[in-house]
């Protein structure tokens, strides 16, 4: 055992984890908390890969630490347009789920003025 | 050797523990509070793996600001809590996507222990060629000459999501300013916070900037820190969002993008490549892109959590 199998393991639990929540949870915004948990766990494997790559010189291989840098920005902006897309959903038709009963009959922009 | 190995094991198992909980919890709320903590935790866990850099981008990006996106989103949504808890996937679809996700993430692991050995890397090449941007941090190397495209992509990106979100506004709205108007309190301790920590933190912000050549740091990290003191004055009411509309917004959202470009097209107009700095010039030319980054990652930041336009722009 390293470090970098634990934390290996541990990415590909939390990757798991994500993609059993993604598809379980009916509730939108929880769908976006299990996608965050699902990209963080692909994150690790990056992390753990640069570890490996580590020679003398540095602590780890740059390149796929700065490919993760790249991709923690680019899933904080892809939440924060979700999270707004949510946000003005239930302003217009005052549902947080997405199932059909709930879409049907609720009066446009009524909710929340 | 082996309390390291140990500590490593109680910080994953902690780690798996607050991912089991925010996938299960019944209240969003409480969902969202564990996303933070997890954030943090990961935190630790990029320390542990020697990715300062990535680190510090976790603790302020991945935790703190989708953090409080999530937190603000759950609170603004817990009315309709109870209704919506009622709705569950049945037995059969969550049994069988345990399984499949069980089978994934089982393949992933086995992937993880047969990882090649020797592992490829990269890292030679990248301290081998330091020399030629005179920037000693690795990680900056890579994110702002070597790979600079994905760096510039990715603000392209940011601009995208922004827009994408300021669409999400009423028409009539459009150009107006995001989110509600918040009150000074001038007793609450927040107002007291707002304006003794914001001095400070624009300091910290420039220094992870301007230390990020050598160090631990960066663009990215000094411009999250500086988009949190703007949030943070914003929430206590001390000063109020921009109109969408305004000009030196829009400036300040396309000066990293557009430097980028600009010196990025330079460098194929000289001779070389697209994004090739000429040698002599390479360290103050990454620096002017670097401070202009971080003033377009402050200001995108910012308004991505501010949100889309929802009162007139007017005075």
């Amino acid at each position: 055992m390293t470090t970098t199998v634990v934390f290996g393991l541990c990415g590909a639990a939390a990757t798991g984890l994500g993609l059993y929540g993604v598809i379980v949870n009916p509730q939108p915004l929880r769908k976006i908390l299990a996608f965050n948990l699902l990209s963080s766990g692909v994150f690790l494997f990056f992390g753990v890969v640069a570890r490996r790559g580590s020679v003398s010189a540095l602590g780890g291989d740059p390149v796929p630490q700065a490919l993760v840098i790249t991709g923690i920005v680019v899933a904080a902006a892809g939440t924060a347009l979700a999270v707004t897309l949510l946000l003005r959903f239930f302003k217009a038709t005052g549902s947080m789920t997405l199932s059909a009963g709930a879409l049907a009959g609720a009066p446009a922009d009524s909710i929340d003025e | 050797m082996t309390t390291d190995i140990i500590v490593d094991c109680i910080l994953g198992a902690l780690v798996l523990a607050i991912a089991y909980w925010v996938t299960i919890a019944r209240e969003s709320f409480a969902a969202a509070v564990g996303f933070v903590a997890y954030g943090l935790l990961l935190t630790l866990v990029w320390v542990r793996l020697g990715a300062i850099d990535v680190a510090l981008m976790e603790g302020a990006i991945g935790s703190g600001l989708t953090g409080a996106l999530l937190l603000r989103a759950s609170s603004r949504l817990r009315a309709k809590e109870q209704s919506a808890a009622a709705e569950q996937s049945g037995v059969i679809l969550r049994a069988t996507v345990a399984l499949v996700s069980m089978i994934g993430a089982a393949m992933l692991a086995t992937a993880v222990l047969y990882l090649p050995d020797p592992a490829p890397t990269l890292a030679p090449e990248a301290a081998a060629n330091a020399s030629a941007t005179g920037m000693a941090n690795p990680v900056t190397n890579v994110l702002m000459a070597f790979r600079a495209m994905d760096t510039m992509l990715e603000k392209v990106v940011l601009l995208v999501a922004l827009a994408g979100v300021w669409s999400l506004a009423r028409d009539w709205l459009w150009g107006g300013r995001p989110g509600p108007r918040y009150r000074a309190d001038p007793k609450a301790p927040l107002t007291l916070l707002a304006q003794m920590l914001p001095p400070l933190g624009i300091v910290v912000g420039i220094y992870m900037l301007w230390e990020g050549a050598d160090a631990p740091g960066g663009a990215f990290q000094g411009g999250t820190i500086i988009a949190a003191m703007w949030l943070l004055a914003m929430i206590a009411g001390l000063t109020d969002a921009p109109p969408i509309s305004n000009r030196s917004v829009r400036l300040a959202l396309i000066a990293g993008p557009l430097l980028f470009l600009v010196v990025g097209f330079g460098g194929l107009w000289l001779g070389e490549a697209f994004l090739a700095y000429p040698v002599a010039y390479a360290k103050p030319l990454l620096l002017a892109i670097e401070f202009a980054m971080t003033l377009t990652v402050a200001v995108t930041l910012g308004l991505l959590i501010a949100g889309p336009a929802e009162r007139e722009g007017a005075p």
